[in-house]
């Protein structure tokens, strides 16, 4: 996790949707999926005009097409469970090639995976071009709650320490000649785990007192002033906009 | 005293402190220690001593209110309670043994700001501290990295940098030269010895004490059992042997010749 997981879904360059300001970017992959999610599942023609728009903005970002489809892979258990729905919903039948299917089932598999689909893009296309830093400060400029940004960024920093907990701990493990083999050796797991866990909660105690040494009262000083011009609000609302335009054309076809 | 100046008040004073957890167990029995301004004192004692209880007692972290204390902790003059904690937590910069307990950013420029914008700092004035804290330590080209791509050496001194840039009457140091090698051992002498701050140094390291601190205080059992120079401190064996205080195998500190 940490910086490692930072490095591998971000994508460095300097496009004008890097460069945009990250609670923009929030805001219009948010209103993106909203209008996606509200479109009729009838309107296929609307999906496609969505997933161009996507493509659009992957351009502009010089992202890659090899790279965005390997990230989308990330939506293959929700689609596994698409592809169950037209074998095991209730309602009338239909015959494709030979096998009975559920019309409804059917077409909610098709809402999912579509929906999902633009969904799951329009949320790469966000990380792989805004920083995992960046992200917390526009979600903080969101308004989100102060708390859970503080939670989300201790994680990124402690991560990777934690994670190398883990690998030392593993390590001692095998020095003394023990491999996990079968269910005989969970509980070693276990006792492992309860041990990190515990190591962690303590370092969190030490961290808190570090924190409180040096003026902390419970709110993050805001060190960083993040702030949108009109025109950068207007350019990354042309994304949710646009895909609204369709939306309304869809509803009234 | 000549009529019209009046000496700096000493930067740490701690007047009969005692204190009990919680639990029941008794950790300071009447502490009395005086550290002027400017000084570098060393705090040695074996494990179990109260060292470290001591020490969150310099900031108000122990005290009233956790457990049963007695006796006065004052910060240049000012007394250690709830009324003036933000200050003296200003004042006291403790710099814990683990650098990743104490650098919780997510990277360093953000880590050594984080106690003077608590404090209310903004904008360029920030960014100046910052920078300058950094500088003090040698670390200022590495502002922008996270810590934990740091080496342990580096990322102890940015620990320094992060109290720092709070402008402390006092550094705290709890077991500075604990998991570094010899150079990275080295170059925090340096850092430490080229502070004009009142610094104390809570340490096992015998030699590193004789290095840096003119002056030593054993805390043993709970109370302060020794208060002298370094040196004298380290040659008296029999008051060495009676506190658990051992020398690194054939370091002689009578052999040395300290800086007066």
């Amino acid at each position: 996790m940490g910086s490692g997981h930072t490095h591998k879904l971000y994508r460095h360059g300097t496009s004008p949707v890097h460069g945009m300001p990250p609670h923009c970017k929030i805001a219009a992959v948010f209103g993106f999926v909203l209008v996606v999610v509200s479109t009729p599942r009838e309107a296929f023609w609307a999906f496609g005009a969505y997933a161009l728009l996507l493509a659009g903005v992957a351009a502009a970002a010089r992202i890659p097409p090899g790279f965005l489809l390997k990230r989308l892979l990330v939506e293959v258990p929700f689609v596994a469970f698409a592809l169950l729905m037209p074998f095991v919903a209730e309602g009338p039948r239909t015959e494709v090639l030979g096998v009975q299917l559920s019309v409804s089932g059917l077409w909610g598999a098709w809402n999912i995976l579509a929906k999902g689909t633009l969904g799951v893009a329009a949320s790469v296309l966000l990380a792989s071009t805004t920083e995992l830093r960046a992200l917390l400060l526009g979600l903080q400029r969101l308004r989100m709650p102060p708390l859970l940004v503080q939670i989300a960024s201790f994680m990124i920093r402690y991560g990777d320490v934690i994670a190398d907990e883990m690998r030392r701990m593993r390590i001692a493990r095998a020095s003394r000649g023990f491999e996990a083999r079968g269910i005989r050796h969970w509980g070693v797991l276990g006792k492992t785990a309860g041990a990190l866990f515990i190591r962690s909660y303590e370092r969190g105690e030490r961290v808190h007192l570090a924190m409180v040494s040096r003026g902390y009262t419970g709110t993050m000083p805001d060190l960083h002033t993040v702030s949108a011009t009109r025109a950068q609000w207007a350019h990354a609302a042309a994304l949710p906009a646009a895909a609204l335009a369709v939306c309304l054309i869809g509803w009234t076809l | 005293m000549t009529p019209g100046t009046t000496p700096p008040a000493p930067s740490l004073e701690v007047e009969g402190l005692a204190y009990a957890y919680p639990d029941g167990h008794q950790a300071l029995f009447g502490v009395d220690l005086t550290v002027a301004r400017g000084e570098r004192v060393a705090l040695l004692g074996p494990n179990g001593a109260g060292k470290t209880t001591l020490v969150l007692h310099l900031n108000g972290i122990l005290g009233a209110g956790s457990g049963s204390s007695a006796g006065t902790v004052r910060v240049a003059g000012l007394p250690v309670g709830k009324r003036h904690l933000a200050e003296v937590r200003r004042r006291v910069g403790i710099v814990f043994q683990d650098p990743d307990d104490q650098l919780f950013m997510p990277t360093v420029r953000e880590d050594v700001a984080f106690g003077p914008a608590a404090a209310g700092l903004r904008g360029e004035e920030l960014d100046d501290t910052v920078r300058r804290a950094l500088e003090r330590v040698g670390m200022a080209e590495h502002a922008d990295r996270p810590p934990h791509h740091l080496s342990f050496g580096q990322r102890r001194r940015v620990a320094v940098a992060t109290v720092l840039a709070m402008e402390p009457e006092i550094l705290v140091l709890d077991e500075p030269s604990s998991n570094l090698d010899p150079a990275s051992r080295r170059e925090l002498a340096d850092v430490l010895r080229s502070l004009d701050v009142t610094v104390l140094m809570v340490t096992h390291d015998l030699p590193y004490a004789l290095e840096l601190c003119p002056r030593s205080v054993v805390l043993s059992g709970g109370v302060i059992a020794a208060d002298g120079r370094t040196q004298e401190l380290l040659c008296d064996t029999e008051l060495m042997r009676r506190h658990r205080l051992e020398l690194p195998f054939g370091f002689d500190p009578s052999s040395v010749t300290v800086p007066v």
